[in-house]
């Protein structure tokens, strides 16, 4: 029980002295992780709003299988890029296995599903008066999304917040298609695995401590976003 | 109003087509970083630390970005095979001798050979310090001991587990070459009885972990010697069998024949076997554990 004690003062430490391979592994899943949380923003919103506005056969289903693939277990994405991004595999010329432009793929691949489900269930909650007051007003297709993006902000807000959390916290995939290579794609959450396997119990509570302590900052600032 | 959705897919589609070439060619920017090399290692050579050692003059030595990725032996050979690794170190004899004679190794220069070998040292069997299974201070050979921990597993199960690395690494591939020279079935007799009388454990684990977890079952467990001296601070495993020709643990790198860079994986071999080197990694741990982790490369032992 020591451990976590020990892992809160070592964290602190850590972090005052800007120890340079905690800043470096800090520093790589941040820029992943938001990277692929902002571009998988910027193709989920638009696509969820279209999907929820737009009444076709088996939106039903598409909408049940979204959801079922919020359930997706990380190390199978990881896999599943892995074979894809292999030298010997389909998209290998490509080089990028080993690199963070994969780990960034994989965590855009995760959060999509998230992302999707949750903007779509945002905008369910405008009411529908709001969108037909818009229409007879005149507001073309892109208008009445752009409206009812900015009505739904603060549950669109929170369902990317989400996405990022989760993005940040994945330790499979990033294992997997990254390698945990020092210098190159380790991450904090692949450290933490790593040294919890060599027994470093205290460093490894330490920096699941920073990831959070990261998080926490991150969440204030989009708070006060969301509060605009 | 139907139009307009079609449309916005298609931004969408747009948008994301743009994400992924960006995503791909910022993090492609090789044109001004240096050469980089990808070695898949074995675990127990990356928990020793010896890797995280030789890793900065090697680099410094050939101006290279040398990426070091630990997985164990199977996998590792997985990736050579699919040349996303230039080079592998591993130490499983077996599964080296299928990789080299499936054609996926490169003989490395001026050395006739495939499969270099560039150091060893011993695995020893470990165990909790009361050894309930009495394999300790007896001379017994490893087989004796297994056989030993099996029948007396079998028959305490509660008091006496045998922990397996459970992973194809070389240590699996080491710990199953002595239960079939006990005159064991792998497959059926120890893991099949095994795990369901309940002293056989599949770990699935790194070697340290595996030790670790040997540690907290104060179970018993095959290990190479060089983790174990560097992990025996923090356990209360001590070892039990140490003497036997079969606990011989050669490490061996191979330059793969699918990799990107055979010029300099090379370099990595003709590095790994210089006398300056060599003299480092006899050094490797003796100030921290008293004794080396590794010993020098011997023609007559390594093969």
């Amino acid at each position: 029980m020591t451990e976590i004690w020990e892992g809160l003062t070592r964290a602190v430490g850590l972090l005052i002295s800007f120890d340079p391979e905690v800043l470096e592994i800090a520093g790589r899943s941040l820029r992943i992780s938001g990277t692929a949380c902002l571009l998988a923003s910027l193709i989920c919103l638009p696509l969820g709003s279209s999907i929820h506005f737009h009444h076709f056969r088996g939106k039903r289903v598409l909408i049940n299988i979204i959801q079922t693939l919020f359930s997706v277990p990380t190390v199978v994405i990881g896999l599943f890029l892995l074979v894809l991004f292999s030298r010997a595999g389909p998209l290998g010329e490509l080089g990028i296995l080993f690199t963070p432009a994969a780990m960034v793929i994989g965590q855009m691949i995760l959060i999509t599903p998230l992302l999707l489900g949750l903007t779509i269930s945002a905008l369910s909650g405008v009411s529908k008066e709001t969108v037909d007051t818009a229409t007879s007003l005149g507001a073309s297709g892109f208008q009445t999304i752009w409206l009812v993006l900015r009505e739904a902000r603060y549950a669109v807000l929170a369902a990317v917040i989400m996405g990022f959390g989760r993005a940040i916290s994945e330790v499979g995939c990033a294992l997997m298609v990254g390698g945990n290579i020092k210098g190159a794609t380790r991450i904090i959450t692949t450290a933490i695995s790593l040294e919890a396997g060599k027994g470093e119990l205290e460093l490894a509570i330490a920096l699941g401590i920073i990831l959070l302590f990261l998080a926490l900052v991150i969440n204030i600032v989009l708070n006060r976003l969301q509060q605009r | 109003m139907k139009g307009d959705w079609l449309k916005i897919a298609l931004v969408v589609l747009v948008v994301a087509v743009i994400a992924l070439v960006l995503v791909m060619v910022l993090g492609r920017s090789g044109q001004t970083e240096p050469e980089v090399l990808r070695v898949a290692t074995t675990t127990s050579l990356d928990d020793t630390g010896l890797w995280d050692y030789l890793e900065d003059i090697f680099e410094e030595r050939y101006d290279v970005d040398l990426q070091i990725t630990a997985k164990g032996t199977g996998m590792a050979l997985e990736l050579g095979m699919n040349g996303d690794v230039d080079a592998v170190t591993v130490h499983d004899p077996a599964q080296e001798a299928t990789f080299v004679a499936n054609g996926y190794g490169v003989e490395a220069e001026g050395f006739n050979a495939t499969r270099i070998p560039w150091a060893y040292n011993y695995f020893i069997i470990v165990g909790p310090e009361d050894d309930p299974a009495r394999i300790g201070g007896r001379n017994l050979t490893p087989e004796e001991a297994f056989q030993r921990m099996q029948q007396v597993g079998e028959d305490v199960p509660e008091a006496v587990k045998f922990i397996s690395r459970g992973d194809n690494s070389g240590t699996h591939g080491k710990e199953k070459a002595i239960w079939a020279s006990a005159g064991y079935n792998y497959t059926t007799g120890i893991v099949g009885n095994g795990t369901a009388d309940g002293w056989y454990v599949e770990a699935g684990t790194g070697m340290g972990a595996t030790l670790v977890m040997a540690d907290e079952l104060m179970a018993y467990t095959l290990t190479d010697k060089g983790t174990f001296l560097a992990y025996q601070g923090d356990l209360d495993l001590v070892p039990l069998v140490d003497t036997g020709d079969i606990l011989l643990n050669v490490y061996r790198v191979i330059i793969c024949k699918n990799g990107g860079n055979p010029e300099m994986a090379n370099n990595l071999v003709n590095f790994l076997r210089a006398p300056d080197i060599q003299a480092l990694i006899a050094g490797f741990g003796v100030p921290d554990y008293g004794e080396p982790l590794f010993y020098l490369h011997h023609p007559e032992i390594c093969g």
